[in-house]
């Protein structure tokens, strides 16, 4: 399919997107199953689970004050009394025939959330957040007649947050996704992880002419597992709704499929023939009314969130945009940058350490921070003792770094008193030096005052040589031109 | 069977028997023989009991009967127990009467029966009853009719008819039942036997098959009050599997005591023509005998009656549509062999697996909860039911009890009723209102007709007040020690 860029820049594209996100209870919303991924089919499942005939729901209340964690972090208002519905429909991989949800009293409402994009930060309306379980898994192996059925992921929690229909452009919705998944990560109620399905996205897209002050039919588009598929999917069904109103054809309220193998999107079911899911409050569960006392607990527990840090990292610790955004990408290395920090107010060059020496040694070794043998205490030793003109950063991270990450006692002086590489740095033990080695070349230095300034390079090698290589080169280099031209 | 004669007492009151045991007059394996005796006698005509758990039972006398030797027995050791085919007993069928659980075994105890256990309680069989509890005669597609040991050419009631039967039937000293709408009150009633619903929420839900998770009760059926005390006693409190469970605490209902001059509120309705005249006679007999212990007694008329059935059926049957989902074939009991495809198997199964009446109901339920009907039906019932509530509460507050018949009727012929399922729902008339309100209600036996065919007094009493209501009752029980 192909619209011409003309073509398209005649529509405005209109997104909104339900993102799914797994909760990392240790147990299910209303089981005591166990919350794991990737075990045995049918591994986590008990009498509840399974439905069987007697069986109750009980609330784990983590699920909610998760789900209320993350209407904090999207700056939402929290529901006070919360009831749970049903949702009937029948499908194998939900034994109950219904799906325990919020339809009326979502957790969380009307907040927003923004998002950084090459023009500046736009805000993206959050619709509302509810609690939900999740259905077990289906697997249809092609060429069989009978399915199999998973039941582990039935009952896990999830969260689903709503968005306004406010994304008007892929990169807004990446952006919005990138965000989304760095926030649950840094609440640490989410892994994040979109392949293994534990965040999930459903984008609702339509088209309209620009200009338009109506929506155009919207299409709900399923089955993403990447980022970059939302993306795809959005684009070409941007292009084939385009294409059908072009062709004077309407868009059809329905449901589609993405199809990561050939990048297009199908018809799951038309909007009308869809199930009706006869919701009413679930009487198996009492209402959980939140206190002021209860939500004070949940917001203190708030971890500090990501644009919070940003603002700090510039505005405090006036890092460049650069570093910030590095340092904030996730919470492990902002909080370890905050923590480091607390020693040393050398901000920037913190920040050149954790961006490089530390990010490289952890790459390499594909290792996290807290499997980092520095304490945050030393790495802000060895900032200040480079800072202080002992050693050159160079032979900081080259040598006295290796050393640290084998030995966490020693102090960066210690080691680098070891390796003898401390620089001579202060003014008055060079210039004696210094004066020395110009008294001993003094027909040179009667060249260099003629206009042979090539000689330098003499000079300063000289007192290289004497010290032994720890002078400081850039502090030598300025003294002995003072001395020569005194 | 045991030759050892068994006194009447001794099968019809749980003390009695203990005490018996205790004095050494009477030994637990031989009543427990006499038990099965009974069912093995009058079961194949009275259809109360659909398993028989004998050789466990007598297991169990064994045990528990060391128990009372040693001094270490629980509160209900002596006790013999049926319990409703509602009722979760891990390692034992459990089929709701229904074919669609054909073969199902549960895999776990539900909270009452274990507490029974735990207390001592010999547990003898499983009980009859209409199909997940829905009905008011017992009639069991699958199981058969359970018949009114007063009469057999009569209904024993429902839904916990099986139940009743069985303690009318002295095949056990008490069941444990359900009650919905009136399902261990109204067979009471037919039955000559005691039927305590307590409040909802009192007796922890885990273990129960849901009908209509907002109005089910777990609930006993006894020969006397005391009994029926004991046993919620023993059955009611918190419970972490049930997260609508009241935690408030549990009085010593068995040990009640009435004081004061009570009030007295006798439902208006209780002399409308549908009551038959033997049992309006006998409620009157009553009025004066409380006014002559200087109680106040006043009729009152409630007025949202006649919208207490619509609320019933409205709500109840909305709820059981989703609680019955889960009957799917998919992951146990009946599968239609007939199905091809997952379409097939879930219309095929549900099909041949339910019985009519529950059929009904799904799509009564079904439809009332559908997006075009939702607020016609549902949302308008939901805001009545609160009014009833409302109203009920208020007549609660300034009255200590409210009082009317259990049922227009005494039991009716096993072949009435059967072409017109609304006349079979106002039986119900005035049951419904504790189960709408949430309220405990219970019935003792307040006479019989001319055919020697029971009927019951209904006393309700505010929520929690179980205390007054089995000391209220148990001042007006007629001793059925015969």
């Amino acid at each position: 399919m192909s619209v011409s860029e003309e073509l398209r820049s005649k529509y405005q594209l209109v997104v909104g997107l339900e993102v799914h996100a797994q909760l990392l209870t240790n147990s299910k919303a209303y089981s005591s199953d166990a919350n794991e991924y990737g075990d045995l089919p049918n591994t986590h499942i008990s009498v509840v689970t399974l439905a069987h005939p007697g069986t109750l729901p009980v609330h784990n209340t983590k699920v909610v004050e998760y789900g209320a964690k993350m209407g904090l972090a999207t700056n939402c208002s929290i529901t006070r009394y919360n009831y749970f519905d049903r949702k009937n429909y029948f499908y194998p991989d939900l034994p109950k025939g219904y799906q325990i949800t919020q339809d009326k009293t979502p957790i969380c409402r009307s907040g927003f959330l923004d998002i950084k994009l090459k023009e500046g930060v736009k805000r993206i309306g959050i619709t509302r957040i509810h609690m939900e379980e999740d259905a077990g898994k289906s697997i249809h192996i092609a060429g069989e007649e009978e399915s199999l059925i998973d039941l582990n992921r039935a009952g896990v929690p999830l969260v689903e947050i709503v968005s306004e229909p406010d994304i008007r452009t892929t990169e807004e919705a990446y952006a919005y996704l990138s965000e989304i998944k760095r926030l649950v990560r840094y609440l640490e109620i989410c892994d994040g992880n979109m392949e293994e399905g534990s965040l999930r996205c459903d984008a609702n897209i339509s088209v309209m002419l620009k200009g338009a002050t109506e929506y155009g039919r919207r299409v709900e588009v399923k089955n993403m597992n990447s980022f970059r598929n939302v993306v795809r999917a959005i684009d070409f069904e941007m292009d084939r709704q385009i294409e059908l109103i072009e062709a004077g054809k309407e868009v059809s309220g329905e449901t589609r499929m993405f199809d990561a193998t050939t990048g297009e999107t199908y018809s799951l079911r038309s909007k009308e023939n869809l199930n009706d899911y006869r919701y009413f409050p679930e009487p198996d569960l009492q209402p959980f009314v939140v206190t002021d006392e209860w939500l004070a607990g949940v917001t203190s527990s708030m971890p500090p969130l990501p644009q919070a840090l940003y603002k700090k990292f510039t505005e405090t610790y006036l890092l460049p945009e650069y570093d910030a955004n590095v340092l904030v990408d996730n919470k492990e290395t902002a909080l370890f940058f905050e923590s480091v920090a607390q020693h040393s107010t050398h901000y920037k060059a913190i920040s050149n350490w954790i961006i490089g020496p530390v990010k490289g040694y952890l790459n390499e070794l594909t290792l996290s921070l807290d499997q980092f043998p520095i304490s945050s205490e030393r790495l802000a030793e060895l900032a200040n003792f480079v800072e202080s003109g002992k050693v050159s950063f160079a032979a900081a991270s080259q040598k006295i770094f290796p050393v640290m990450l084998k030995n966490q006692t020693a102090s960066p002086e210690v080691i680098a008193k070891e390796l003898d590489i401390i620089q001579e740095g202060d003014e008055t033990t060079l210039l004696p030096i210094i004066d020395e080695v110009l008294t001993k070349f003094a027909d040179k230095v009667q060249q260099y005052k003629n206009g042979k300034t090539g000689l330098l390079g003499l000079f300063v090698g000289e007192v290289m040589k004497v010290t032994k290589g720890k002078a400081d080169p850039k502090l030598t280099n300025k003294l002995v031109i003072q001395q020569l031209e005194k | 069977m045991s030759s050892v004669s068994i006194p009447a007492e001794v099968t019809k009151s749980i003390s009695a028997s203990r005490k018996a045991i205790e004095g050494g007059s009477l030994s637990l394996t031989s009543l427990v023989q006499h038990f099965i005796g009974q069912i093995e006698l009058h079961n194949p005509k009275v259809n109360a009991f659909v398993a028989v758990y004998g050789n466990e039972a007598l297991a169990e006398a064994d045990r528990i009967e060391q128990k009372i030797k040693a001094g270490t027995a629980g509160k209900l050791a002596g006790a013999v127990i049926g319990i409703k085919d509602v009722l979760a007993y891990q390692n034992h069928g459990l089929q709701s009467g229904s074919k669609i659980l054909d073969n199902f075994v549960s895999q776990f105890t539900g909270t009452a029966v274990q507490r029974l256990i735990d207390a001592d309680a010999i547990i003898i069989g499983r009980q009859n009853c209409d199909e997940f509890a829905m009905g008011s005669a017992s009639k069991n597609p699958w199981f058969g009719t359970v018949k009114n040991f007063a009469n057999p050419e009569k209904v024993a009631g429902g839904s916990s008819g099986g139940s009743a039967a069985a303690v009318q039937a002295c095949m056990c000293h008490a069941s444990i039942g359900s009650d919905t709408g009136g399902s261990v009150r109204q067979p009471a009633a037919f039955t000559g036997t005691v039927g305590l619903k307590p409040t909802y929420s009192r007796i922890s839900r885990w273990g129960l098959v849901a009908y209509a998770s907002s109005f089910d009760c777990i609930g006993p059926i006894a020969h006397n009050v005391e009994d029926s005390a004991l046993l919620l006693e023993v059955m009611a409190g918190a419970d972490t599997h049930d997260s609508t469970c009241s935690s408030k605490p549990v009085d010593a209902y068995s040990k009640a005591e009435l004081s004061g001059k009570l009030k007295i509120a006798v439902l208006k309705q209780s002399f409308s023509e549908g009551v038959q005249p033997e049992i309006k006679n006998a409620l009157n007999t009553k009025i004066e005998h409380w006014k002559s212990l200087g109680y106040t007694v006043e009729e009152v008329d409630f007025s949202l009656l006649d919208y207490l059935l619509n609320i019933y059926y409205i709500i109840t049957t909305a709820e059981a549509s989703s609680n019955l989902s889960r009957f799917d074939g998919v992951r146990y009991g009946y599968r239609s062999e007939k199905a091809t495809d997952l379409e097939s198997l879930y219309k095929l199964s549900r099909s041949e697996g339910f019985g009519p009446e529950v059929k009904r109901r799904i799509m009564l339920g079904t439809f009332v909860l559908s997006a075009s009907y939702y607020d016609a039906y549902f949302t308008k019932a939901q805001k009545v039911r609160r009014l009833v509530k409302e109203q009920t509460e208020e007549l609660l507050s300034k009255y200590d009890f409210l009082v009317c018949p259990t049922t227009p009727t005494v039991a009716f012929g096993i072949n009435e009723k059967v072409d017109n399922p609304i006349e079979m729902y106002l039986n119900d008339i005035f049951t419904v209102q504790a189960n709408v309100c949430g309220i405990p209600a219970i019935s003792i036996p307040l006479g019989e007709n001319a055919d020697k065919l029971p009927f019951g007094l209904q006393i309700m009493a505010g929520a929690f007040q179980e205390s007054k209501l089995l000391a209220f009752a148990k001042q007006n029980e007629i001793s059925t020690l015969a």
